[in-house]
Parts: structure tokens; sequence; C-alpha cells
């Protein structure tokens, strides 16, 4: 027996060599701690390669060993032409992709949207990219610009006014519905009770009414004017050019500091007019397609990215609002979001697609595609509240009183203090909506739009393709379509969790 | 004008529903004047100081900092915010932003100061509480010292001409309490305006000029720290002082 605790200290016996511990790092070592270190483990590692054996192996032997690759119609995947059993049936797929990107979608036009693809594809990829600069541009550009293009690129058509006709039709609009509510007024004021009262009211909102169309006579006036003449497009960009440039000049600080919101309100405009110039639409634009002729993916795309990207701004929104001090907006806010949770997707899309247009006004027609949007929109929108309003609890009532004390306003402490914090909190829930709302959209195939899945479904009676594998292959498809995007989507969301928490690791 | 104090609170009475937290608070701070609140748990010191900044509104009476009048209506908030910054026991920061960015946020968007010159101020500060070398670690890789004094740079570089504290050594370990009270003496020395809710009696007995003593929503007894701690005059003041300098 050695002392080591003893102040000297000599070796008596030396160290034999002895064996290396059993080794519990690479493959063997997994196999040795991992899956066989116990009779359980042994056990669960023989469900579990079993488990593998009998779905991994399936499948690949029907998407890969078992398909037939080439071929023009049926008869190549038939198993008594082909001498085999028959697993996926490729050429199908690929004789149908067409229809499965593009829907109905006019051939001579889908370059259209092949060009929206490349471009939202060239905005986005940099967006999500953290080391690349220029977010700011490059948000603006894909947030803003983007869905504008895109519209008059998908869709087609072009304009016949621009701020300032826009403006006056807003206005007259507006002030039209006043002066009609107030002749309904006057109108009920026979046959009431109240009508003295309902008559006074009636006829002071006509006035008030008049009142507004003198006011808003020169922009009326104007817009007359500009659209007797011919190039009145270009009068009124200019126009406008001037008018939000003056005033984004004098809001940034006039002669001071004013230079940088007018030249960078100027470059906008610059850019507008290319775009307008380019997609030639002050001149008609491109041939309209309608939206009933879009199907495919590009829908998938169209009603999954529209329904990200505005179901946030207006989750935020009411996550804010119901917690809120001021009554109103709070018990909007809870009525709003549990309206939308307490009814199924496919109730809403039945709601906006065949009801709303009857409660409408008959000559206000909204686009079909447009209403599943704003439906799906809303009914996203409630969800994404109140994951936001957990990632909003979980923020320490210190950080805003702390913002406060330094002067912050409450808009200032809510966008830069607390958002930030709880959107990082609940980057998961946000993602786990996002990725079931994507899943979701194939909903909208009931309300007779063209999704991937729907285009699928539609491509099934084709009588050319009807084998026995055909609905089998075009599900593995659309499985393998609907899986890239998802697993792409957490994937990231990984990426950016781990990149935005960096504070948190210690 | 010297003569008049940077803040004065008069009448003041505040009540959480039906409980009367502060009772007829009457506190006038002169400017450069250092002033150490104490007083048992629940008394209201931290309702008192938070009201001096707006973070709690109240009920009677009047609070004038700087000239400008901040009644129940809490009118001038945002001016009086300007002038008065604050610290507080849980520090506080922005764990999401830099040591750098807590330290600039304020500057640039309140008082929109460009970048480069709250950068430049920012690191002034930090220099001063002496953690210029921290500017780009997140607030959550540091010690509760460094990070009370980081809240105190914060608060400094809005130029506050009161600073108010709220019992900002109380949530640290023995061995950094003093870092942070030596931070504070120097900011005394250098003439600062500061109302601070302490237990630390030697801090009080170092640099304030006043000590307050309060007392179930009152002020019970307002004197130097010599007379203070000599000669207590309230039975209170007396019992308190037994306990804690046991
Ligand atoms: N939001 C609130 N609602 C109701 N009562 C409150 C609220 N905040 C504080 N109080 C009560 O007001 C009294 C004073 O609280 P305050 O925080 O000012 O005490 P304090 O003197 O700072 O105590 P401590 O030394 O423990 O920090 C306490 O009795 C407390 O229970
Ligand atoms: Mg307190």
């Amino acid at each position: 027996m050695t002392d080591i605790t003893a102040s000297s200290f000599v070796r008596q016996d030396l160290v034999a060599e002895r064996p290396a511990p059993v080794r519990t790092t690479g493959f063997i070592g997994l196999v040795r701690t991992r899956l066989l270190n116990s009779p359980t483990n042994i056990l669960l590692t023989i469900l579990g390669a079993l488990l593998l054996w009998y779905t991994v192996i399936p499948a690949l032997k029907f998407l890969l060993v078992d398909a037939v690759w080439t071929g023009t119609d049926r008869t190549a995947c038939l198993p008594e032409k082909a001498g085999f059993v028959v697993g996926a049936c490729w050429p199908y797929i690929q004789a149908k992709l067409p229809q499965l990107i593009y829907g109905f979608y006019p051939e001579a036009e889908r370059w259209r949207v092949n060009l929206t693809f490349i471009l939202a594809a060239v905005l986005l990829l940099p967006l999500l990219i953290p080391r690349l600069p220029a977010k700011g541009l490059n948000s603006g550009l894909f947030f803003f610009a983007f869905p504008v293009i895109a519209f008059f690129l998908l869709h087609g058509g072009g304009i016949n006014g621009f701020g300032l006709s826009w403006t006056a039709g807003l206005l007259q609009l507006f002030d039209d519905s006043v002066i009609g509510a107030g002749q309904g007024l006057v109108g009920l004021s026979k046959s009431s009770a109240i009508g003295p009262l309902l008559w006074v009211i009636g006829n002071f909102i006509v006035l008030v009414g008049t009142a507004i169309q003198w006011l808003i006579f020169p922009l009326t006036w104007l817009r007359g004017q500009l659209q007797a003449g011919g190039q009145s497009i270009w009068i009124d960009f200019a126009i406008t050019t001037i008018v939000i440039s003056l005033i984004l000049f004098y809001l940034g600080g006039g002669m001071r500091t004013g230079w940088r919101a007018l030249a960078s309100s100027i470059a906008t405009f610059i850019g507008i007019a290319i775009v307008i110039k380019l997609m030639g639409l002050d001149h008609g634009g491109l041939p309209i397609v309608t939206t009933n002729l879009w199907g495919g993916l590009l829908v998938t795309l169209v009603v999954s990215v529209t329904g990200i990207v505005t179901s946030m701004p207006i989750g935020i929104a009411l996550a804010l609002g119901r917690r809120s001090t001021i009554p109103l907006i709070r018990i909007f806010s809870i009525a709003f979001i549990e309206f939308w949770r307490g009814v199924p997707l496919i109730t809403v899309l039945f709601f906006a697609t065949y009801m709303l247009p009857l409660f409408l006004p008959g000559n206000f027609s909204v686009d079909g595609l447009m209403r599943a949007l704003i439906g799906i929109a809303l009914f996203t929108g409630a969800y994404q509240a109140e994951n936001v309003r957990g990632g909003l609890a979980a923020i320490p009532r210190g950080q805003g009183e702390a913002a406060s004390a330094l002067g912050l306003s409450w808009w200032k402490t809510t966008s830069l203090i607390v958002l930030p914090q709880a959107l990082r909190h609940v980057i998961p829930n946000l993602v786990n909506s996002f990725i079931s709302l994507f899943k979701d959209t194939s909903l909208v195939s009931i309300v007779a739009l063209f999704d991937l899945l729907g285009s699928l479904r539609a491509s099934f009676s084709d009588p050319v393709w009807s084998t026995p594998s055909t609905a089998f292959t075009g599900f593995a498809f659309a499985g393998i379509i609907y899986f890239i995007f998802c697993f792409g989507m957490s994937r990231y969301s990984l990426f950016v969790e781990k990149r935005l928490n960096v504070h948190r690791r210690n | 004008m010297s003569t008049s104090p940077i803040v004065k609170i008069s009448g003041l009475n505040k009540w959480y529903g039906d409980f009367h937290v502060l009772r007829d608070i009457d506190l006038e701070v002169e400017k450069g004047e250092r002033i150490v609140i104490c007083g048992p748990s629940g008394s209201g010191k931290s309702t008192l100081i938070r009201c001096i900044n707006a973070l709690e509104e109240f009920q009677e009476g009047e609070i004038v900092v700087d000239g400008i009048e901040l009644g129940p209506n809490l009118k001038h908030i945002d001016a009086v915010r300007r002038e008065v910054g604050m610290v507080f026991q849980s520090f506080n920061l922005f764990p999401h932003l830099t040591v750098l960015d807590n330290c600039t946020l304020a500057p640039i968007w309140v008082r929109n100061i460009p970048k480069k010159d709250a950068e430049a101020t920012a690191m002034k500060f930090l220099e001063r509480v002496k953690i210029p070398h921290q500017a780009n670690k997140f607030p959550g890789q540091m010690s509760g010292g460094q990070q009370q004094r980081v809240a105190i740079a914060r608060a400094l570089t809005m130029n506050p001409k009161v600073m108010l504290f709220d019992e900002p050594t109380s949530a640290l370990d023995p061995e950094m309490v003093k870092e942070v009270l030596d931070t504070m003496v120097d900011l005394a020395k250098e003439g600062m305006t500061m109302l601070v809710v302490t237990h630390e009696m030697g801090f009080a007995k170092e640099v304030a000029n006043r000590v307050v003593f309060m007392d179930a929503g009152q002020i019970i007894e307002s004197n130097t720290p010599q007379e203070f701690f000599a000669h207590p005059q309230h039975a209170r003041s007396q019992l308190f002082l037994s306990q804690i300098l046991r």
C-alpha cells in the first residue's frame, strides 16, 4: 500500500500495463454502450431493427427498386405488361408535373409563374442568410414590393391611375357612403316613432357629407382632368411622387436632416416607375389569368406564403390588443381571437366562399382565391396571437419598467424590448403554426381551389394513367414535396432559434 | 434659482385599492444632495421613489422635478423621465442586447443621437463603471455586480439630473456589493443628486447628506446620518436600528 498523503513518497511497485477500457465512441462503441448494453436495450434494438426493416425496406422497394421510370401512358406501369409487381409509376408524375405545379394556368403564360418563383427565391434566400447585408432593403422588397409585382405577374392586368386617383376614389367612396347613410336615416324617419330625431340626424349627416364633397372637390376635379387627358397615369404618378416625397422630406426633418428621406423616397418612386414601365402596367399590363385557372403547387405556395406573412402582424396586433389596458381594444381582441379559434378552418373557408358574397352589396365582389386568403390569414392570425401572447407573458415586468424609466415610449418599448424577446421565446410555436398552416392549405380544395393535393386528385381520374399504383405514386410524390417544405421550415427555425438565443447561453 | 430644490414632493398620497401606501409625504431634495431612504420591508420606500419617475401613479399631491410638474394626471411624464435615471434591485438589463446596445438604446431612440456618438458616450460611461472590456458581452454572461454597474452606466448615458436607486445591492453576493457601492460613491463624489433606498448603513454614513426613515407609508424621521445613527429620535427608528445594527 502506497501512502501518498505522507509528505515523502517513493513508488514501491510499478503499475503494470492494463488493456484499454471498452470503447465508448465510434460505431462499435455505440453498439456496445447504447444498443446492446442491457437485456431491455437488446430487446428494444431488435424491435427497432424490425420496425425499420418492415417500413424503410418496402418504401425503398416501392419508390426505387420496383418503380417504373419511363413510359408514355398507363401500359408501362401495368404489372401484366411490365412483367413484375410494379411500384411507383414515375412517368405518370412526369406527365402530370405541369398540372401539379401550375394547375390550369395557360401554357403560354407559365413563364410568368416561373418568373415569380425565381423572384421569390432570389429575394427570400438572402433574407434567410444572416451574414448577408442590407436586410432592411431586402425585407422591404420581399414584404412590400414583391407581393405587388407577383400580383401583376400572376394575375395580369394594368392600372389606370395612381396615388392621386386612388386617394380621390377612396375619399369619394367614403363620402358617398356617408351621404348614403344620411339619406337612409331620413328615409327611415317617415316610419319611425323617433322620426323627427332621425330626420335631424340624417339631414345633418347628409350636410356633413356634402361639406366633405366640397372639401375633396379639388382632388376629384383634378382626377377628372387627368382621366380626360392621354398620359393620365404618368402625370398622376409625378404628382404623387412630388407630394409624398415632400411630406417625407418635411417629416424627416426638413432642410437639416430630411435629405436622406427625400432621396430614398425618390429612389423608391423611380423603382416603381421602372416596374410599371417594364410590365407595361400603364397600358393594360399582361393578359389576365383569372384565379380559377391557378392550381397545383402555385396555389399551395401562394396561399401558405400569404398566410404566413400576413398572419404574423395580425397575430402580434391581437396579442398586444389582448393585453391592452384599453377595455374596448382588449374586448375586441379577445372576441376576435376566440371567434376564429372556435370555428374549424373548413367552416371559415366555406363561409368566405359561399356565404360572404350573399352578404356583400351586389356590385362588390372579391375574388375567390382572395376570399380564401383572407379567411386563412385571419384564422392563422388568431392562433399566432395566442402563441405571441405566451411569449409576452414570459417577459418580466421589470423589462418594460426599465425601458419606461429610460424614457422610451410604449411603442418603442414594445417594438425594441418586449416583442424581440417575446418572439424569440416562441419561435418553435410560431413555426409549428406555419407548418400546420402549410399543410392545412390543402383544405382550400373543398372550396373549388385546386392546390397541389387537389390537382393531384384531379389527375387520378385521367384514364390514360389509371393503373393500380397511380394513386400511391401520386400521394408519395405529394408527401415528399410537403415533407421537403415542412422539414426545411423546421430545420431553419432551429437554426434561427440557436442564433437568436446566443444571449441565453451563459 | 440654485436655491430651489431639484425634487420637491408635497402632500403625496397614494392608495393601492383601499390600502394607503404613502401618506402625506413631503420631501425636498437639493441639487447635489444624497439622500438615503431606509425603513422596514413594506414601508413604501420603493413605491415612493417609483412615483418620482412616474412608474407608479398617485392620487393626491404633487411632485416637481427640475421645475417640471408631475401631478396626479401624470402629464409631463416623458419630460420628467428624461431628467431622472433609475437603477433597480433586479438590474433589468435587456438580455437580448449586448452591454453596449443596452447603453446606446435610449440615447439613440429617445434623444435621436447618431449611433457613433451614442457609442462613444456609452464607452465613456462603461469606463467610468470600470467594465469597458465587456461591452460586447450579453448581460447573461456577466456577474451580478457587473450587471448592476452596467445598469448604472445605462442610466447615466441619458445624462439624468437625478438618480434613483432601489436597493441596488440587495440581490448581490457580499463581495459584489462593494464594487457596486464603490461605483455609487464615485458618482456621489462627482456631485450627482441621488435618492438611494438601501440597507447599507456604511454607505449611508459615508456619502449621505440626509437619512430618511420610513415606516407604514410615512416619513418618520429625517436627519443627518451622524445624528440619525447616534441619536435616533423616534421609537420606531430606534427599534429599526437596533435590529439592523445588531
Ligand atoms: N401592486 C401592488 N398592489 C397592492 N399592494 C402593493 C403593490 N405593490 C406594493 N404593494 C404594497 O405596498 C406596500 C409598500 O410596498 P413597497 O414595495 O414600496 O415596500 P418597500 O418599502 O420597498 O419594501 P421592501 O424593503 O421589501 O422592498 C407593501 O405593503 C406592499 O405589499
Ligand atoms: Mg422595495
